[in-house]
């Protein structure tokens, strides 16, 4: 019976069948972070358990951190706190930890690929919902809460209920200036929040085989944002050329092994999803959110929608709530909207091509005065990388600030937020009330219309600035 | 975990779409306060003004739902974020069950981990609870029966939900997964000693 990518690699990963659509799924890969890892594994500790598979456990802080220039661990003292008892654990237990400033540390959903720790047809779970990201290289990778943390690491295995398929090709050619944050929030837009909600979303089609790497993991991140756990690319050529001879990629005949099974992964041409959507590119334009919820959103070169074109009053109150927390008029355009804040980064974008893309943007120019802009790589070896090309020196010239990797502004959980009543124009995943700061206000765009943004002080079209 | 059998009381009418994780706890209540003192911080942003005083808009504010054990909301409740803080902040304010059209798949497994019931019903039937409950607000009760599945409105109609009998025992008798998981050790066990012969390249990369 024909079958999709993601129905192979859960059926392989089925421990027990725990009835009604439940099964005990072993996990490949368990990814642990500051805010929460130290305090899951004191919680075994303390009901007398162990990490089951140390070796299978991979540590890194990111969340609350400071990104200051020149950080240390207790820059925010709380957040310092939080990670001195993430080390503790991990040393009791055996786990590796990636620390600040070593090789290998950044934010979890950037250095778990960098490293190859995620591999095609693995499982993964991670106490973040922006673990769907990892799916870029097809496996199967999602966030869970606290609890299901600690069990995952007490038993490597977790019980989870089957969730339907949803596939949404991109057919067509990606026109000049269209990013993979474009494509997938031009899906939530089209799609809703909660579209993808008990699904598990896997992207196709002429335009996602195109993608890099790093822009699939892009496209992944956001399917949390639709309310997916999972989000799933196709392993294929350019997966196996990224994945080859890092860290922990198969070597030798291991890895000619694990790409003779990566290759029977892709979903069957008739295999049936539970949803299957076609979005054609030509109607993918470069997307920028102007409410409170990702599927607030709009082509950049558009307005915010009046609200009679609400499909009820549930969302014309939703509307009206989110353009007042926004200080915004409906059916106002989003061209030339002053912004006062732009950043730069986030497990969504702040790969090294996210870097690449912004800084061709900047073209010898300077950030308007008002503006504050961030730039936060993903990783300390995206950051190395970029110092080598010379980036940073391009975003500082500019004006920009360049800082130490980590989650930063994307969650602001480090003591680091957007002003009240600002806006900032962000390459993360999330616009919600209150996401960057108290009172932030935060408009959802790719890369290089964040760049243009600091540049002109305001909302601009990338493609003609 | 705190068993769940039945709970009657006031419903908070909050009756908003898509209300995320953040909104339900911020981030830095996550990083300095023990998951025993979030009560206090649920909907902060929602129900404080800037100032710091309280909102009287909130519903949550109003005196008939103060420390009100179930809350109504429209689609998408508890989207985004896995924190499980939202969950905690929750039973911090006296919430024991959630109704709503629809969950965040990662709030719904969270919710089952604390023993928080979060109940699907459709749009309509939430409405109607919220209606009776605003005409009599301070009188008006709402029950949820986990063991006969059904929610039972102020004025007295019943509207049965569906459960996963797993999550539902669980509930009932206050079982936590780790517990269940563990009698599994052997089929692990199994399960190991076969994908390490089948995949030892999904071993040995990380050994």
């Amino acid at each position: 019976m024909p079958s999709t990518m993601f129905d192979r690699i859960w059926d392989r990963h089925v421990v027990a069948d725990l009835g009604e659509g439940w099964s005990l799924l072993y996990l490949d890969r368990i990814l642990v972070h500051d805010l929460s890892g130290g305090r899951a594994m004191e919680e075994l500790a303390e009901k007398g358990l162990r990490v089951a598979e140390p070796r299978k456990v991979f540590a890194t802080p990111d969340h609350a951190v400071s990104s200051a220039p020149g950080r240390t661990a207790m820059t925010y003292r709380k957040g310092g706190e939080l990670l001195a008892r993430l080390r503790a654990r991990c040393a009791a237990e055996g786990v590796r930890i990636f620390d600040l400033g070593q090789r290998g540390n950044g934010i979890v959903h950037v250095m778990a690929p960098e490293l190859a720790i995620v591999l095609p047809g693995l499982t993964l779970a991670c106490g973040d919902s922006h673990t769907c990201t990892n799916g870029g290289v097809g496996a199967l990778a999602f966030g869970i809460g606290a609890s299901e943390l600690a069990h995952a690491l007490a038993t490597q295995t977790l019980p989870q209920r089957r969730p339907g398929t949803f596939r949404i090709r991109f057919e067509g050619a990606r026109p000049p200036g269209v990013t993979a944050k474009d494509m997938i929030l031009a899906a939530i837009g089209r799609f809703g929040a909660a579209a993808g909600t008990g699904m598990a979303m896997e992207y196709a089609g002429e335009a996602v085989r195109a993608l890099s790497v790093e822009e699939r993991l892009t496209l992944c991140n956001l399917s949390i944002e639709m309310g997916a756990k999972v989000g799933m690319v196709a392993p294929d050529d350019a997966t196996f050329h990224y994945l080859a001879g890092r860290d922990f990629a198969p070597k030798g005949r291991l890895w000619e092994q694990a790409m003779a099974e990566w290759r029977a992964l892709p979903s069957d041409e008739e295999a049936v999803f539970t949803r299957d959507e076609t979005i054609r590119m030509a109607d993918v334009p470069p997307q920028i959110t102007w409410g409170t919820s990702p599927e607030q959103v709009v082509a950049v070169t558009g307005h915010v929608p009046p609200l009679e074109a609400a499909r009820d009053a549930a969302q014309r109150a939703a509307w009206e709530a989110a353009l007042r927390y926004m200080g915004l008029a409906p059916g106002q355009p989003l061209i030339g909207t002053k912004v006062d804040w732009v950043f730069i980064g986030s497990c969504t974008n702040s790969r090294l091509s996210d870097l690449r893309a912004a800084a061709a943007m900047l073209k010898g120019r300077r950030k308007a005065p008002h503006v504050t802009a961030w730039v936060v790589p993903g990783s300390e070896q995206v950051k190395a990388e970029a110092e080598a090309e010379g980036l940073h020196r391009r975003f500082l010239e500019a004006g920009f600030e360049w800082r130490e990797p980590g989650c930063a502004l994307c969650v602001a959980a480090n003591g680091e937020a957007v002003p009240e009543g600002a806006r900032c124009v962000s390459t993360s995943n999330r616009n919600f009330v209150g996401r960057q700061g108290s009172g932030a206000r935060t408009h959802l765009a790719s890369p290089a219309t964040a760049a243009a943004a600091a540049l002109a002080g305001a909302i601009v079209d990338a493609r003609s600035f | 975990m705190q068993p769940f059998r039945s709970v009657t009381g006031p419903a908070i009418p909050l009756m908003m779409a898509n209300v995320d994780t953040d909104v339900i706890i911020p981030i830095q209540r996550l990083v300095g306060t023990g998951r025993e003192g979030l009560g206090p911080y649920a909907f902060e942003r929602l129900r404080t003004r800037a100032d710091g005083s309280e909102n009287p808009d909130f519903v949550g504010n109003h005196p008939a739902w103060r420390g009100a054990p179930i809350l109504l909301a429209d689609e998408n409740f508890g989207c985004g974020s896995s924190r499980e803080g939202a969950v905690w902040a929750l039973m911090g304010m006296g919430v024991r069950c959630v109704i709503a059209p629809s969950f965040g798949d990662i709030f719904f497994a969270n919710c089952f981990q604390n023993g928080l019931l979060p109940v699907r019903l459709p749009i309509a039937a939430i409405r109607r609870i919220a209606e009776e409950t605003e005409a009599a607000p301070g009188n008006a009760r709402t029950t949820v029966d986990l063991e006969r599945q059904v929610v039972i409105t102020p004025r007295g109609e019943e509207i049965p939900f569906a459960v996963d009998a797993r999550k539902r025992q669980a509930l009932l008798e206050g079982l936590d997964d780790i517990a269940l998981t563990l009698r599994q050790r052997e089929a692990i066990e199994a399960w190991r000693a076969r994908d390490r012969a089948a995949r030892p390249w999904a071993w040995e990369s990380v050994a």
